[in-house]
């Protein structure tokens, strides 16, 4: 079967979304749907599957028109997605998470799940997927939740998958292993739209390449084309992937971590004899899967956490037990995980949170006073210096995009003297021009002789940026390796598994 | 002109939603008027004439509610003019306690707390102001603000505990708040009992009147009761939005009211932010109790404080939690109190309706939708972000 959609136009006020984008996906091919954030790829998704309606546009299958108004009439039409954030309800099981909405019932009103069961482990072994169908979804991994959705929509007919960030959440193996499960559905006809940012994967899986831009699509690639160029076409214009890296000394110890335990609010550790080094002029990355104790740790080191246990030294000062103000003041600059959550005060404007950490420093307070009018000429000059886009620095920072709200973070962190920067996840969510930005202004920092300590999930960013590499699993530090291990090394570390290869440094 | 015009366009903006709250709010009440009067009910088997009369009852109900908050010409008769807007001096009169409580819950508002306590926190204001002011006698001018200060001071530390115990314990400051409501309202029965607050030679729960040099001065003769606590009261306000937009602490509460997590992660204590905010709105409050024993009342008794306190939530969340916003608010309150009562006495119009205009002015602002429903408009800018604030911390 074929599915097709024929000039989608959606808008949002007088933001065009979608401009009459046109797409079409074979039984048995897979089509990537390659754009930055806010490019409108899940604005586009949501209207196939029916949880949007465009404003013009029709929607074909095997080139008849039908109209899909809500999921239900996706489903009949056999379409299916799989969604960023999972669908899932993690206290129920997977087979009572895929009749979910499809109930049938014996007698008494009783649940009948016997064929749920059966239809899970046919599809199960038809594909390799090995799930079993009474686990608890919430104490499933990640990559096999995942699973549980697509086999949710193979079970319902899906003969087009949508697969909305599918690999945002997993680890490396993880979405190898996605990759394959993707092939071998091609393989038996299934029609697959495979949206992703993420260059490597798209030249891996896809059979075309739509590249879509600021709500239209832009052009087609083949997934021979070099990693430069479909960045080029995405961000419509020259970009580089791998930030210069140039050979520089290393200084002395900025930051050293020993022994360093923290508990959560019942006593249980979180993390665990975490001990490492942060010299000058050295980028140390943290990596890891997510939920594996490194946010913690980030927090930790500017004393967000409670409760910690060990030694955290500054420039051979203490500071386990300093407040956050004082450990910022010691010279830390904190660029948080969440921007929108701990970074940012979107209801603030620009110059407003630009002086969050330093708003009683001259020369922005004088006494108990602040100065409205420095604070707005020194955001003016940070908004050239960090190529912030913006019509003024008056207006809130919840109008920019993510790309310029990480600058606004950078340019307050960055605008002060610092002996270590933290930077937790500094890329997350952003478009690649923004990426590029942010591991220039990292290295630059490093090469300005700073210690930096990079927490990254990302293994590209990991690989690009880092001189050293600690990676996290389960609340401890598996190894610290050099950056001249291996993808494929670092990958199996994430994992868990301490292979013979990686040697530690 | 350009930027006038941008004034006025945000004016409109903010503005439009209580007004509109306001114009349904009185729509729906004088429907309820029309159907609770004898007379509009007997007509109801004649649609036109009990239209007709509808109208009449309504109209006379709130002509009276104008006629008991702002002038009334009928009071000039044998009189100067200015007598006429001796309903006007009362509102102002109620109105002043209500904009300083309303600023108490509005900057709590703004640091993203909930003071349910600006009842409690006027009652000790009121205790302190009284204490002063009947207990010593001190030179004009100064005895004023001594009392004044002394309120304030009492109320203050009143109010700060509540912060310093949410601070260093967590605890709710809106439970905590009302239950240090019920123990002023209790404290000040006890108090008046006392040796030291009984009028000599009398046993009933009055405070002694307060001296003259520590009275608020009249700002309109003897006949009026205007007096200068309005300056205070709009001094007040003035200093909460100096506070807000141009000191680091008012910068620091309102990180902490948009976004305490990115606040917390900036540095900036929440503790201290917490504890300072509840101390100022402690003194905002208490402010209020004292104005209003040093301007009005002289002689303490034990409910003092009315519903100054509880009037004072809503009269912040029609004001936005903004300072200009909560002293129209309060004077629109001030009003429909002292006109309220000329209705009833005037038109037999219940008392009561003029609750039902509160009510239903904070309902539809607290439910934008429902307005903007009704008039059909699409940008309605709202703020219900500030209603829904402070039950989660």
């Amino acid at each position: 079967m074929s599915f097709e959609l024929r000039g989608i136009t959606k808008t949002f006020g007088s933001l065009v979304a979608n401009d009459s984008i046109d797409l079409k996906v074979e039984a048995g091919e897979i089509l990537a749907i390659l754009g930055e954030n806010g490019a409108g790829k899940s604005t586009l998704m949501n209207i196939a599957y029916g949880l949007l309606q465009a404003d013009s546009g029709t929607i074909l299958v095997d080139g008849k028109e039908i109209s899909i108004n809500e999921p239900s009439d996706a489903l009949a039409a056999g379409i299916g997605m799989v969604h960023q954030h999972f669908m899932l309800i993690p206290v129920f099981t997977v087979a009572e998470n895929i009749i979910l909405g499809h109930e049938r019932t014996g007698r008494a009103g009783t649940l009948k799940l016997e064929d749920a069961r059966a239809a899970i482990k046919k599809v199960s072994e038809e594909f390799g997927f090995d799930v079993d169908p009474d686990a608890i979804v919430e104490e499933l991994p990640v990559g096999v939740q995942q699973r549980v959705e697509i086999i949710k929509a193979l079970i319902y007919n899906a003969k087009v998958l949508i697969l909305d960030e599918p690999t945002a959440v997993l680890t490396p193996q993880e979405t190898d292993d996605l990759l394959r499960i993707m092939k071998d559905l091609k393989a038996k006809g299934t029609a697959i739209i495979f949206i992703t940012h993420k260059l490597r994967e798209v030249k891996i899986a896809a059979d075309r390449i739509s590249i879509i831009r600021r709500g239209k699509v832009v052009g087609s690639a083949q997934p021979s084309a070099s990693q430069e160029e479909l960045a080029s076409l995405m961000v419509g214009r020259e970009v580089t992937l791998a930030p210069d890296k140039t050979a520089h000394t290393i200084g002395d110890v900025i930051l050293s971590v020993k022994d360093i335990v923290i508990k959560d609010h019942t006593g249980r550790d979180i993390v665990s004899d975490i001990s490492f080094d942060v010299c000058a002029g050295e980028v140390l990355a943290i990596a890891g899967v997510q939920g594996n104790g490194q946010t913690e740790v980030a927090r930790a080191l500017i004393n967000l956490e409670d409760h910690i246990v060990g030694s955290m030294k500054l420039d051979g000062v203490e500071i386990n037990g300093f407040s956050v103000h004082k450990s910022l003041d010691e010279g830390i600059a904190f660029i948080p995980e969440s921007r929108e959550l701990d970074g940012l005060i979107s209801s603030f404007s620009i110059a407003e949170n630009l002086v969050l950490d330093v708003h009683t420093q001259a020369p922005y307070a004088k006494g108990i006073s602040l100065s409205p009018s420095q604070i707005r000429a020194e955001a003016e000059k940070r908004i050239i210096e960090f190529d912030i886009r913006t019509q003024s620095v008056s207006d809130p920072v919840s109008s920019l995009s993510g790309g310029n709200k990480q600058k606004v973070v950078l340019a307050r962190e960055l605008s002060r003297p610092v002996k270590l920067l933290i930077a937790s996840q500094p890329t997350r969510g952003l478009d690649v021009g923004s990426i590029e930005f942010v591991h220039e202004r990292i290295l630059a920092e490093r090469d300005a002789g700073r210690a930096v300590l990079l927490f990254s999930t990302e293994l590209d960013e990991v690989m690009a940026l880092a001189d050293r590499i600690a990676v996290m699993y389960r609340g401890k530090i598996l190894a610290i390796v050099n950056s001249d291990v291996t993808r494929d090394q670092l990958g199996l570390l994430m994992a868990g598994v301490v292979s013979a290869g990686a040697k530690s440094a | 002109m350009n930027s006038l015009r941008k004034l006025g366009t945000k004016l409109s903006q903010v503005a439009a939603l209580p007004f509109l709250s306001f114009l349904l709010a009185f729509f729906i009440s004088g429907i309820l008027i029309a159907v609770s009067d004898s007379r509009v009910l007997k007509l109801a088997g004649h649609p036109w004439q009990m239209i007709k009369m509808a109208g009449t009852v309504i109209g006379n109900a709130y002509l009276a509610l104008f006629q008991g908050s702002i002038f009334d010409i009928n009071l000039t008769h044998g009189h100067s003019f200015f007598q006429g807007f001796y309903p006007l001096s009362e509102t102002i009169v109620t109105a002043t306690p209500l904009i300083l409580t309303g600023l108490s819950v509005a900057l709590a508002f703004q640091s993203g707390l909930f003071n349910i306590g600006a009842q409690g926190q006027f009652v000790f204001g009121a205790i302190g102001a009284s204490y002063i002011g009947f207990h010593y006698s001190l030179p004009p001018v100064l005895h004023l603000l001594i009392s004044l200060a002394g309120g304030a001071l009492l109320a203050s530390i009143w109010g700060g505990f509540v912060g310093l115990l949410k601070a260093k314990t967590g605890a709710h400051e809106v439970i905590v708040t009302i239950m240090m409501n019920y123990i002023a309202g209790y404290f000040i029965l006890w108090i008046l009992k006392t040796k030291a607050f009984l009028r000599p030679g009398r046993i009933d729960p009055m405070a002694p009147e307060v001296g003259t040099n520590a009275r608020l001065p009249h700002l309109a003769g003897a006949d009026l009761r205007i007096h200068a606590g309005i300056f205070v009261a709009l001094l007040a306000a003035l200093f909460v939005w100096w506070l807000l937009t141009r000191t680091t602490m008012g910068f620091k509460f309102r990180s902490v009211g948009a976004n305490a997590s990115a606040a917390k992660t900036a540095g900036i204590s929440i503790a201290y932010v917490t504890t300072a905010t509840m101390a100022l709105c402690g003194a905002l409050a208490g402010l209020g109790g004292a104005v209003h024993v040093l301007g009005s009342e002289y002689a303490m008794t034990a409910d003092i404080a009315g519903s100054f306190g509880f009037d004072a939530i809503t009269v912040a969340l029609l004001g936005r939690a903004k300072p200009v916003g909560t002293v129209f608010a309060a004077l629109l309150f001030g009003a429909l109190r002292t006109g309220g009562r000329t209705m009833q006495s005037n038109t037999e119009t219940p008392l009561d309706i003029v609750l039902v205009i509160q009510a239903l002015i904070v309902l539809f602002i607290a439910a934008p939708a429902l307005v903007r429903y009704v008039f059909r408009i699409k940008n309605l800018k709202t703020s219900a972000s500030i209603t829904s604030k402070g039950w989660n911390g």
